[in-house]
């Protein structure tokens, strides 16, 4: 393998990192700030993609699209705090599980109603269409390059809000104490909702991203969810640095395993076999890591240490 | 006294009882058909009942009951068990994934129930686990890679990229593949099944020195791929199966399908009789155009109206052998069974083009004529 190749491969890794921390940055913020586990959260980014599918079929702009994703899967998000997640905070996990199963069931045969059984088509925008050459002569497609620009910027924007504004000081007490905040006269059912359409709003923005160089269908978001499962929980759940570093180590793991691993299993077995072996292993890769981390850290690289 | 009492009622119940499923039936097919209408998989079960049903439409002999398994095999199983004891069914139909078809198929022909399948053919259902009740409408499996594999040596292709996801229709996809390939496969890629990212197998691709790729992604993964694949800028043919290029998902790739060529035993531009006006009366009863999916249902209710026409399905005999003659125009053109009940059929190349709007698929060629399978010789029966 040349040079170039691994290192196309590792921006490919970085890229699909990042793709992971918008699905888990929203997972984290959520599970940290209100301790709910959110199933759901796949059918958010579902959402996104969808109302972005329908609003670039309507419009032809992709702007708006990503502008429509935003907006409805904050929207789906506040509607069911407020209607179904609100009862749950005081419910122990596995009646949250449930519920938010369910939830999973109602969003997407509600998607398949309204939309249709087939799926959507939603393109990259134009000016994105093609590779651009990198220095190296790496052909990379530039639409993958601008999800990595996206995706930093997000995290960069979580940061500031997280450690910089008024909100940011709030979501971080009601991590630490959720009690005492709210004895301190901070309005909790309104920053409960508010953090949930903004975890909301980032996995749709993810799901429309995402959605234009993947298959939006209804069921597109389950997958994804597992993998943010597993980055927050190597990262340390509730911690956005977390998400970020778990995050890029997952993407990197699962990528570079998927085509280190046959090559290294090639050099001293035959290829068919190497092939099987190392595609069998590159599957498991990531789920290797998340144990190695727990083995060290049980509550995860950037977790608190209670 | 009161013990005989029941007794004589229970016998009078059970005689009324059976004189009713007798007069109730009188020739009639009961249909039981499991597919799957909900969550992921949906748009082809919808197809194969939509083709089943435009088929069986207006003919009542044959009744239908249609159960959603949702593409999960407890379900499915859970589905024939009921259709089979109490809606009494003489006839199962409709299933999707072969997984499904091995925890249902043989279950019930042990049953003694036919099963017709519309799509999906799992090796072990054609070789040694062959059953008199079991007919295959769709295709064995390896079928389209076996005739892609033969197509693309004869256009004189000498090294292939092959990519498929990691379970066993992909193995059995690509082992298809290679039995009538005879250039060189420089890479064998196996994916996770499910996954939405290539970035990685596309930097393969471009690093690889093959001069075609095949590859077998149904469903998402195949939308995935290809819309990845026009992006990168790689330049290299691209051919698969017509799994991951029907009508029902052409339409969320776009142009980016554009040129790829797929094997399939049908077409919607098939010159053969009754063809053209399966496409328009499918158009006309659903507003789309039919998939592939959607012919196999079609045909598969063809069959079953023309054995149910010939025999009695209580004379099961009889029955089976009405289906084995396979006497219907098929929408495929000539379809036959073999010894092992699987089709005798001609397999063709189709490339994706673009008509006016629409993007959709046009017969270029034969890739295989009177294909069958190779498991047939390990079926006795």
């Amino acid at each position: 393998m040349t040079t170039l190749l691994l290192i196309e491969q590792v921006l490919n890794g970085l890229q699909a990192g990042i793709m992971l921390f918008l699905m888990a940055a929203g997972l984290t913020l959520i599970f940290g700030v209100m301790g709910l586990i959110n199933l759901a959260h796949g059918s958010l980014y579902m959402i996104g993609a969808f109302a972005a599918a329908g609003v670039a079929g309507a419009t032809g702009s992709f702007v708006l699209a990503l502008m429509a994703s935003l907006g409805a899967a904050a929207a789906a998000g506040a509607i069911v705090e407020v209607t179904v997640i609100r009862r749950l905070y005081d419910r122990d996990h596995l009646d949250q599980v449930l519920a938010t199963f369910a939830l999973i069931l109602i969003f997407s045969e509600g998607t398949r109603w309204l939309f249709g059984s087939f799926p959507l088509y939603l393109d990259v925008p134009a000016a994105f269409a093609g590779p651009v050459t990198l220095p190296g002569g790496i052909q990379y497609p530039a639409y993958r390059l601008l999800i990595i620009v996206v995706g930093l910027a997000v995290a960069a924007g979580l940061f500031l809000l997280i450690a910089r504004t008024k909100i940011g000081i709030q979501i971080r007490a009601g991590e630490s104490d959720r009690e005492m905040i709210g004895a301190l006269g901070v309005d909790i059912s309104r920053l409960y909702t508010i953090v949930f359409a903004l975890g909301a709003a980032l996995a749709g923005l993810a799901g429309a991203l995402v959605g234009a160089i993947q298959s939006v269908q209804v069921g597109m978001g389950e997958p994804v969810l597992i993998l943010a499962f597993v980055v927050i929980v190597i990262g340390g759940i509730g911690s956005i640095k977390g998400a970020l570093v778990g995050a890029l180590l997952v993407g990197l793991t699962d990528t570079l395993g998927g085509v280190l691993l046959p090559l290294a299993f090639g050099l001293f077995l035959d290829p068919s076999t190497a092939t099987s072996i190392g595609s069998a292993l590159a599957s498991m890769a990531i789920y290797i890591l998340m144990a190695v981390v727990l083995i060290y850290r049980p509550t995860g690289l950037y977790g608190a240490t209670t | 006294m009161r013990i005989k009492n029941m007794v004589a009622m229970a016998a009078c119940l059970a005689a009324l009882g059976t004189t009713a499923v007798a007069g109730g039936h009188g020739g009639k097919v009961k249909v039981g058909m499991i597919t799957t209408l909900s969550g992921g998989g949906a748009g082809l079960g919808i197809d194969v009942r939509d083709g089943f049903l435009l088929a069986t439409r207006g003919n009542d002999m044959i009744e239908t009951v249609i159960e959603d398994d949702q593409r999960k095999p407890d379900i499915a199983v859970g589905l024939a068990d009921k259709l089979i004891q109490s809606e009494k069914v003489d006839v199962l139909t409709g299933i999707i994934w072969s997984n499904l078809a091995m925890a249902v198929v043989p279950a019930a022909t042990a049953q003694g129930k036919f099963y017709l399948s519309p799509n999906a053919g799992p090796s072990a259902l054609a070789g040694r686990g062959c059953n008199p009740k079991y007919f295959n409408v769709s295709w064995q499996n390896d079928a389209f890679s076996e005739a892609a594999g033969a197509y693309l040596s004869n256009e004189g292709v000498g090294k292939v990229f092959l990519m498929a996801p990691n379970y066993p229709a992909g193995q059995d996809m690509m082992a298809g593949f290679k039995r009538f390939f005879k250039g060189e496969v420089t890479e064998e890629v196996y994916t996770q099944l499910g996954q939405t990212d290539y970035a990685a197998e596309i930097a393969q691709i471009r690093a690889s020195d093959a001069d075609q790729v095949y590859f077998f992604l149904p469903g998402g993964m195949g939308i995935s791929f290809m819309k990845q694949y026009a992006g990168s800028g790689v330049d290299k043919p691209v051919a698969g199966p017509a799994f991951s290029f029907d009508q029902g998902i052409l339409g969320a790739i776009g142009e980016a399908a554009l040129g790829v060529k797929n094997t399939a035993h049908w077409s919607k531009d098939l010159d053969v009789p009754g063809n053209a006006e399966f496409v328009a009366a499918f158009q006309a009863e659903y507003g789309r155009l039919p998939s592939l999916y959607a012919a196999q249902g079609y045909d598969t209710g063809l069959l079953l109206n023309s054995a149910a026409a010939k025999a009695d399905v209580k004379d099961a005999e009889a029955f089976r052998a009405a289906l084995k003659e396979a006497d219907f125009q098929s929408v495929r053109g000539d379809f036959a069974f073999a010894d092992n009940q699987h089709p005798i059929q001609t397999i063709y190349m189709r490339e994706v083009v673009k008509e006016g709007d629409i993007v959709t698929n046009k017969v270029i060629g034969v890739a295989a004529i009177e294909h069958t399978d190779v498991y047939g010789a390990d079926c006795k029966m």
